[in-house]
């Protein structure tokens, strides 16, 4: 701009500066496009590169066995010798998923509804909100080895509830986080709304609110589901691993994370083979509940 | 409105207007010395406010944004309760009693004083359960019993007609103007003795509006209504007495004829005439 005139309409210079500097913006915005394709594109060969290997590797042994029985030793070739599957691993993570996700869930729904309805801009409540989100970027390991010594030494032995409660505790911060984001979104004349109408504080939350951020709370179960089954740390440290399908709750149980690590450092192919069917399975798994988790999250618009 | 002529006039499923016998000019509420604050170290946003609602006629609150009117309605149904910090001093007093005290039941004072917001908030379920819910706090009804309730309610916020076939379809998939006129029904379905509205119209297209507000003409037979509005016409055209706030106080309260024709107070005056605000 000039300092010693201002008019409305722009010198022959001035308009030369505005076409360099409308240039240099148009540049500025293709390499800024061009490092974010390339960002992407170089995500998505990793991904891609580990589907196609785990497909690859993975389905020759994604047969009725592997669902339909337990671990066999090696055959050492012998093609006589039984064949063994992922029978106990997969009913193992099943059973303590589900069992983490039955303990966790109801305190993660509670801690949330607390964070969003009752506590919010309390000290406390921010201070609650803080270790939660630690907790949800915490080492897995850390979590096992704190049910270590929290149950596994007084009770004098790995089991299947120690595993559950690892997982739990997984499964708390991620429902906490899903479901006060989704009680946040709740524009606040609903809860008015309901209040106006003479409904105590307990069952605006329950009747109402809870209901209407239903699909989000779900996402982050589902959400949290997928993740713990995934995990090898804390199941390691807690529920062990087990060859044979196991009920017993107090007792050593298989799980998918686990059989993957033994039976793919075990050095033997048909084994190995095996483990790349279990990764395959988790991948899957994961994979279907994250779709779930979706189209659950569509159905809200 | 001739849809309500073709319900029962009383006595029906328990319904019966509460103050049958009532003459209009006397208040239903009375505001008395009204102070409210926002936060504590917040300057009053309400000032002595002093007037009466009087029952079962429409009370037409108009003044400029923030100058305190919908802060009255949330002072009126105790809302303001919810936060921490806000506060209310002096007296609103219903039957005798003065509903700022502490002790008061608000679940019950908020069954006699109902409230109609701006966007309309349609709870997330059926048509049915968005009426039967109000009615389920505070009464228990059989089934015959609640759907004659549900059905009276919807036909006296007009709406009977439109949804009587899809009353298990969810509410969301009603119209904007549907959506109001549902919670009108839901806050009469309690049977209140106070109908607050907060602006109900300023979501909705110009037909539902009118439908709105011919709604109102019909319900101010049975309800002692208040209605927050920055809109001058349909203060005219609802209310029978009109009170003026301006920051934070009450100027003026009058009939409505008188408030738009021979004002008192050349700060009324200029809002109306559409020369601030």
């Amino acid at each position: 701009m000039s300092t010693t005139t201002m008019t409305f309409t722009r010198t022959p210079a001035e308009e030369a500066t505005a076409r360099a500097m409308s240039r240099r913006r148009r540049v500025m915005d293709q390499i800024i496009r061009l490092f974010c394709i390339g960002a992407t594109l170089v995500g998505l060969f990793f991904l891609a590169s580990i589907l196609f290997t785990l497909l690859v590797k993975g389905l020759p042994r994604l047969d009725l066995i592997t669902f339909t029985r337990e671990f066999q030793p090696t055959t050492y070739g012998d093609d006589t010798a039984p064949l063994g599957g992922l029978l106990h691993a997969i009913l193992g993570t099943l059973v303590q998923s589900g069992m983490g996700v039955l303990i966790g869930v109801p305190i993660g729904i509670l801690v949330g509804t607390y964070l969003s309805e009752y506590a919010k801009g309390t000290a406390l409540g921010n201070a609650v909100r803080f270790v939660s989100d630690v907790l949800l970027s915490a080492p897995s390991v850390l979590v096992g080895l704190f049910v270590y010594q929290l149950v596994v030494l007084p009770t004098g032995g790995f089991s299947a509830i120690a595993g559950s409660i690892a997982l739990a505790i997984l499964v708390i911060p991620v429902v906490v986080r899903t479901t006060e984001d989704m009680l946040q979104l709740l524009p606040n004349t609903l809860r008015e709304a309901v209040i106006g109408l003479g409904a105590p504080k307990w069952k605006m939350i329950t009747l109402v609110a809870y209901r209407a951020a239903l699909s989000g709370i779900v996402t982050g179960v589902l959400l949290a589901f997928a993740r713990i089954a995934g995990e090898t740390a804390p199941l390691l440290l807690t529920s062990f691993g087990n060859n044979v399908v196991s009920w017993n709750l107090g007792n050593a149980m298989g799980s998918l994370p686990i059989a993957i690590y033994q039976q793919a450092n075990s050095g033997f192919p048909d084994l190995i083979a095996v483990a790349w069917t279990g990764a395959l399975i988790v991948t899957l798994g994961v994979l279907a509940i994250n779709i779930t988790a979706r189209l659950f999250l569509a159905r809200r618009k | 409105m001739s849809m309500t002529d073709t319900t029962p006039a009383s006595g029906f499923g328990g319904i019966q207007a509460r103050n049958d016998a009532g003459v209009t000019a006397e208040p239903r509420i009375s505001v008395r010395n009204l102070d409210f604050y926002y936060g504590p170290t917040l300057p009053k946003a309400l000032k002595g406010i002093n007037f009466d609602l009087p029952a079962r006629q429409v009370t037409g609150m108009i003044g400029p944004s923030g100058c305190g009117k919908s802060t009255l309605l949330r002072v009126l149904n105790r809302m303001y309760s919810l936060y921490n910090g806000q506060r209310a001093e002096g007296e609103v007093l219903m039957d005798g009693r003065n509903m700022l005290d502490p002790k008061i039941d608000l679940n019950e004072l908020r069954s006699r004083i109902g409230m109609v917001f701006q966007k309309p908030t349609p709870f997330p379920m059926t048509i049915w359960e968005n009426i039967a819910f109000g009615i389920r706090l505070h009464e228990k009804l059989s089934k015959a019993d609640m759907a004659v309730r549900i059905e009276w309610a919807l036909t006296r916020a007009a709406i009977w007609n439109e949804v009587k076939d899809r009353l298990h379809t969810s509410a969301m998939g009603l119209s904007g103007g549907q959506q109001q006129r549902l919670c009108i029904a839901r806050s009469i379905a309690v049977r209140p003795e106070v109908i607050l509205l907060d602006e109900p119209t300023s979501a909705l297209d110009p037909i539902s509006t009118l439908k709105i507000e011919e709604l109102i003409d019909e319900l101010k037979r049975d309800f002692t209504i208040a209605i927050v509005t920055h809109n001058m016409q349909q203060a005219a055209r609802c209310a029978d007495q009109v009170a003026f706030f301006y920051l934070g106080e009450l100027i003026e309260v009058a009939p409505a004829g008188q408030m738009f024709t021979a004002p008192k107070h050349q700060k009324t005056q200029e809002y109306i005439t559409g020369r601030f605000g």
